[in-house]
């Protein structure tokens, strides 16, 4: 898997364009496996770096949505209610949220794509 | 296989195969509900009691009818501790006159072990731990019987693992009346592996109409050696290609149970739930002047259960998930999830839930507290899943 270079990713497996645009990578789709349900905040609502803004759970487990930077949401993708399955079908597609960051030199801090996939392949190695 | 992997009770088991090849937990668990789906299951334990006593010794330590088993006949049962509460639960087969095979729990192994060997002492029989002699593979699922009678009409070529062996073809064939065997009964089946020429296996297996998805199936006993173990499974899957037969993982296994309310030790039953509480009443004979727990059980019986096992299906928006807290309508916490999944081929959110029995009439509306939320369900009819009769 080759993942898209125009955005940056957080090691708890998010991804964020420039503009704000939030989703989950491939590999985070591929370890939940069938997503069933993805919960996500208000339009409005401030999220904080590194803290949970939403849930998406799968068959077989729930996991935390994490904020990759500060910011308010602007957007949420109503698509993902009724059809949770198109975060397996197409990772890099299916946005949960976008957002208005706060502080855009935190995005600095967080992975590029060649950085994020020689993490998951380490990561999934073991 | 590329299957994802997890520990449990010391096993490296598979959750799911991988989507790659058509598998995952929601594609596994429709091949078992719709076609078949082809399990390992080697965790399981297996305990065998041979002799004189071998009968009175297990009417002793489990709480079914055992006397009622002709030969090769299987019921399901459970182990019981003198509380009435469970050791395990187990499938007893009669493979002989005198000659039983527990079939046990991966996470209880050990325990059940020590625990029938202690308890069976008194009795003249044999008692032998052959948990590791089996690789134990389950075929499930309505075309589970179409698949295993290809396999006795003809052998499968099954390809070769070892690239040094250089071998024209390999071939498996199991020859036993798959058909004509009923459901919760045993047979032997003539295995026999061919490489090339070379006569690699020809033995009987046992072979069992069971299994734990709620669905007619096999398991068959091979035994626990790699290179045959690899010819059974890799043989299942190609004689199963035309059926849609896939390789199922631990995830699959416990949707299909779940919506088959079969219980999970650890879940639904555990050394400190008891008979009547996890409502498996139709197991346990009390009609048997003795067995381990009757004593307790028939005092429980007159008090009268505190907790009951109900079905659940999730009204609103949420999924109900093992260990959430189960709220009456005005908040108060009265009870747990045993086990809440999304439900694949009922699609619906479902869970097994203790409750007080006031809370357990069908229709009644609780809470599931799910991050915080109480999200409203409803008890409901189970089984949640039952098998189609066949016409």
């Amino acid at each position: 898997m080759s993942y898209p270079t125009d955005r940056k990713y957080t090691k708890e497996h998010e991804w964020i364009t420039a503009d704000g645009t939030v989703g989950i990578t491939h590999y985070a789709q591929d370890s939940l496996g069938d997503i069933v349900f993805v919960e996500l905040p208000k339009v409005g609502t401030e999220i904080t770096a590194g803290k949970p803004f939403g849930t998406v759970e799968s068959v077989k487990a729930v996991s935390d949505l994490n904020a990759p930077v500060s910011g308010t949401v602007t957007a949420v993708n109503e698509d993902l209610a009724t059809s949770p399955e198109k975060v397996n079908k197409d990772a890099h597609g299916a946005w949960m949220v976008k957002i208005k960051v706060k502080d855009p030199a935190e995005m600095n801090a967080l992975l590029s794509a060649a950085d994020y996939e020689k993490f998951v392949a380490e990561e999934g190695g073991h | 296989m590329g299957a994802k992997m997890v520990e449990f009770n010391g096993w490296d088991m598979p959750v799911e195969y991988p989507a790659s090849i058509g598998c995952g937990i929601v594609a596994e668990h429709m091949a078992v509900r719709t076609g078949v789906g082809i399990f390992d299951v080697s965790h399981m334990g297996d305990i065998r009691l041979a002799g004189r006593e071998a009968l009175a010794a297990v009417q002793h330590i489990s709480m079914n009818d055992a006397s009622r088993l002709a030969i090769g006949q299987a019921q399901y049962s459970a182990l019981l501790y003198p509380q009435g509460t469970f050791v395990d639960d187990v499938i007893v087969h009669r493979l002989g006159e005198d000659e039983y095979l527990l079939v046990i729990n991966a996470g209880t192994r050990e325990k059940d072990f020590n625990w029938v060997r202690d308890n069976t002492l008194r009795f003249d029989c044999v008692v032998e731990n052959l948990s590791d002699d089996f690789t134990q593979i389950a075929i499930q699922g309505p075309k589970a019987a179409d698949l295993l009678e290809k396999l006795h009409e003809s052998a499968i070529d099954v390809p070769i693992r070892d690239p040094n062996i250089r071998a024209p073809f390999q071939k498996l064939q199991v020859q036993a009346d798959f058909r004509s065997v009923k459901f919760y009964w045993v047979t032997w089946g003539m295995m026999l592996i061919m490489t090339g020429n070379v006569r690699r296996y020809d033995q009987n297996v046992l072979v069992a109409r069971t299994g734990y998805t709620a669905e007619d199936g096999f398991e068959i006993y091979a035994p626990a050696d790699e290179f045959i173990s690899a010819v059974v499974w890799d043989g299942l899957l190609a004689a199963g290609k035309e059926f849609g037969a896939i390789p199922c993982g631990l995830g699959a296994r416990n949707t299909l149970r779940l919506e088959g309310k079969l219980p999970l030790y650890g879940h639904e039953i555990s050394d400190t739930i008891n008979v009547w509480e996890a409502g498996l009443d139709r197991f346990c004979k009390m009609e048997k002047p003795e067995f381990i727990g009757r004593t307790a059980l028939e005092k429980a019986k007159a008090e009268g259960v505190k907790k009951t096992l109900v079905g659940l299906e999730m009204i609103d928006r949420g999924i109900a998930r093992d260990g959430y807290k189960i709220l009456d309508e005005g908040g108060r916490e009265i009870g747990y999830v045993t086990s809440g999944s999304p439900a694949p081929f009922l699609k619906k959110n479902i869970a097994l839930a203790y409750v007080p029995p006031e809370h357990a009439a069908l229709g009644t509306t609780v809470r599931v507290e799910v991050r915080g939320q109480g999200v409203k369900a409803q008890v409901v009819p189970t089984p949640f899943y039952k098998r189609p009769k066949k016409a």
